[in-house]
């Protein structure tokens, strides 16, 4: 054998894998991928329009709709502001409000669902006050579908924020503030501006992310249909009556969930 | 009416102590090397860094007085700022860049966009009022950048490197034609550099700031003359020593000696420029008043020039010929002698 053929030898195989995890590898794939298979593979093609128009899936996803965007716009009303004072001012215990923020991340949703209902509940520590003062009520109305959506969708729209807040050049601010910008208006006219794809990628996270909720809704707001029953909670019903209805919208969540991907594909997979 | 700072401020791990008035109609051109202070200087009178302690007064309205808890918070300052890498924002076109300031300090949204455009015409930009900064050339976003700072009609103008960016293609002519918006500017003008061409082809003052610290002011023909730091001295290219004189001769810390034609006592400056000194490989005979040993070391070609830098008790960098360099086998290093006549040497109080 000559040296630069030993050589290149030597080369390709530092740079290849252990045979064992080539195998594993498409194992992993397997996994992922036969489930999405058989679902497209069940799909009733021929009536797949007639399933969607039926009035009950027709409801789901309108409601889904109304509560994932209603879950947004909380989110941002309350989730660029939290993001930017966690970005931008060293308030004491800021750590802890962070971690705080994160851990409907990776709480159990139904867990999220419980402590709801021990918070908002008509019985609950703010609740009661709710129920007694303005005889709001949040328990299974679509308010409190919405509720629980963005309790567990808003951390993906902090995080997303504030890791575009922290990345951002903040000299841009100085010196919107030296052409006479006080800090609303810099915020507005700069800030925002410049950390746009960071909120459009938070707000499709979070989005995605309330579309998709199912525990801590149908443990906070029940499951009553046009009024809480979402999409999730539709499919899951519709599993045990209809199978068809539920492939359906089960497919209706696969297809957006691949648009986002694709929408979101150059800020988590840039082109190497 | 006038800039007079007396400031102070601590910023990692830099300590900034600095007395500084600018006049009106002053161009002072801060020179200093890299990590000095000049960028944070410029950013505390703008207000934007913090003062631990001192007073800022413009035009006789005070910005800053820590002692008398007095701050103007940066945006209702009449300051001009040209970042060093412009910071044009590049969501805006540079029309609404220039017009930015206009929009922010009140102005109607027409009467903003009509003075902007007028700006942008004035350096020379009317055809680019809809390009985004991506689109602009180095230069013309230095343009855009100078017209963004100056529309509002600042009291004071602070340029940090605005020629820094540019290649030296184009550096030139944009140096010249920012010397020309500067000179129609009729506020207080301080202008950062590191570049020591820069700042003597723009400044009516230079004022040196090494390590925080302000150690030289003066025309730059007034700095260049007498270099009062090893930062300047070796800018201008002579060689620089403090001592201790005592007649004609000055008595270095390190044990060597300097011997100047004039009497002086005390601290001093000597200065000696680098094609006053003559080099030998044998020690020369004579009277030269100057006789330094050493070794040839490092050896550097400026221009049709060659210069030799002779490390020993008194270290020196000569500038001789190449064909005496080649003659003297400097490259090769080994000993030398030095010789300098007293009357090369300039020396001037510490």
């Amino acid at each position: 054998m000559t040296t630069t053929a030993r050589r290149r030898r030597a080369a390709t195989s530092r740079a290849g894998a252990p045979v064992g995890f080539v195998l594993l590898a498409a194992l992993a794939v397997g996994f992922l991928a036969i489930p999405l298979i058989g679902l497209l593979g069940r799909t009733p093609w021929g009536t797949l329009g007639a399933e969607l128009a039926t009035p009950r899936v027709l409801l789901a996803l309108r409601l889904s709709l109304i509560c994932s965007l209603g879950a947004v716009a909380v989110s941002v009303l309350l989730g660029v502001p939290l993001a930017f004072l966690l970005a931008r001012v060293a308030f004491p215990g800021r750590n802890i409000v962070r971690a705080l923020t994160t851990l409907p991340m990776v709480l159990p949703p139904v867990v999220g669902g419980v402590a709801l209902l021990l918070a908002f509940g008509r019985r609950g520590l703010v609740g009661q006050w709710l129920d007694r003062a303005f005889g709001i009520t949040l328990p299974f109305t679509t308010a409190g579908a919405i509720l629980a959506e963005a309790f567990v969708a808003m951390p993906f729209l902090v995080i997303t924020v504030e890791a575009g807040l922290r990345a951002m050049d903040r000299r841009f601010e100085d010196a919107a503030a030296t052409l006479g910008a006080g800090r609303w208006l810099t915020f507005r006219r700069v800030t925002l501006p410049l950390i746009a794809p960071s909120l459009g990628a938070g707000i499709a996270l979070c989005w995605a992310r309330a579309l998709g909720e199912f525990g801590a809704t149908i443990t906070f707001a029940g499951n009553l249909p046009g009024v809480t029953q979402t999409m999730p909670l539709a499919v899951y019903i519709a599993l045990e009556t209809d199978l068809e209805a539920a492939i359906a919208l089960s497919l209706v969540l696969l297809v957006i969930s691949l648009a986002l991907l694709i929408a979101l594909r150059d800020r988590w997979f840039p082109t190497a | 009416m006038s800039l007079a700072a007396e400031l102070g401020l601590t910023l990692g791990e830099l300590e900034l102590e600095v007395e500084l008035a600018v006049g009106t109609g002053e161009l002072v051109v801060l020179l200093g090397p890299n990590g000095a202070g000049k960028t944070t200087l410029l950013r505390a009178l703008a207000g934007l860094v913090p003062l631990r302690q001192g007073r800022v007064v413009l035009d006789g309205v005070v910005l800053d007085d820590v002692a008398a808890g007095e701050h103007v918070p940066t945006e209702q300052r009449p300051v001009g700022f040209v970042f060093q890498d412009y910071l044009l924002f590049p969501h805006l076109t540079a029309l609404e860049n220039v017009a930015f300031g206009l929009r922010a300090r009140g102005l109607a949204k027409t009467e903003a966009r009509h003075r902007a455009a007028a700006w942008l015409e004035r350096v020379g930009l009317a055809a680019h009022t809809r390009s985004r900064p991506r689109a602009l050339s180095g230069g013309q976003a230095q343009r855009v950048a100078l017209a963004r700072a100056m529309v509002s009609d600042p009291r004071l103008l602070l340029l940090d490197e605005p020629l820094a960016a540019l290649d030296a293609a184009t550096r030139t002519e944009v140096r010249r034609d920012l010397r020309r918006h500067l000179a129609s500017f009729d506020g207080t003008r301080l202008l950062v550099t590191h570049d020591p061409l820069e700042a003597i082809a723009l400044a009516d003052r230079l004022v040196v700031l090494e390590a925080g610290h302000l150690t030289q002011t003066g025309t730059p023909a007034e700095v260049s003359a007498q270099p009062r730091s090893r930062y300047v001295a070796e800018l201008v290219g002579v060689n620089l020593y403090r001592g201790l004189a005592d007649g004609r001769s000055v008595r270095l810390p390190d044990g060597g000696a300097v011997v100047a034609a004039d009497l002086n006592y005390g601290e001093v400056f000597a200065a000696i420029h680098p094609h006053a000194v003559a080099l030998h490989r044998q020690p020369p005979e004579g009277t030269p008043r100057n006789v330094w040993s050493g070794t040839a070391d490092t050896l550097e070609v400026i221009g049709d020039r060659v210069r030799i830098r002779v490390t020993g008790l008194v270290p020196i960098v000569a500038e001789v010929t190449p064909a005496a360099a080649s003659e003297l086998h400097l490259g090769d290093g080994g000993p030398v002698w030095a010789t300098v006549k007293a009357t090369e040497v300039t020396v001037y109080p510490a």
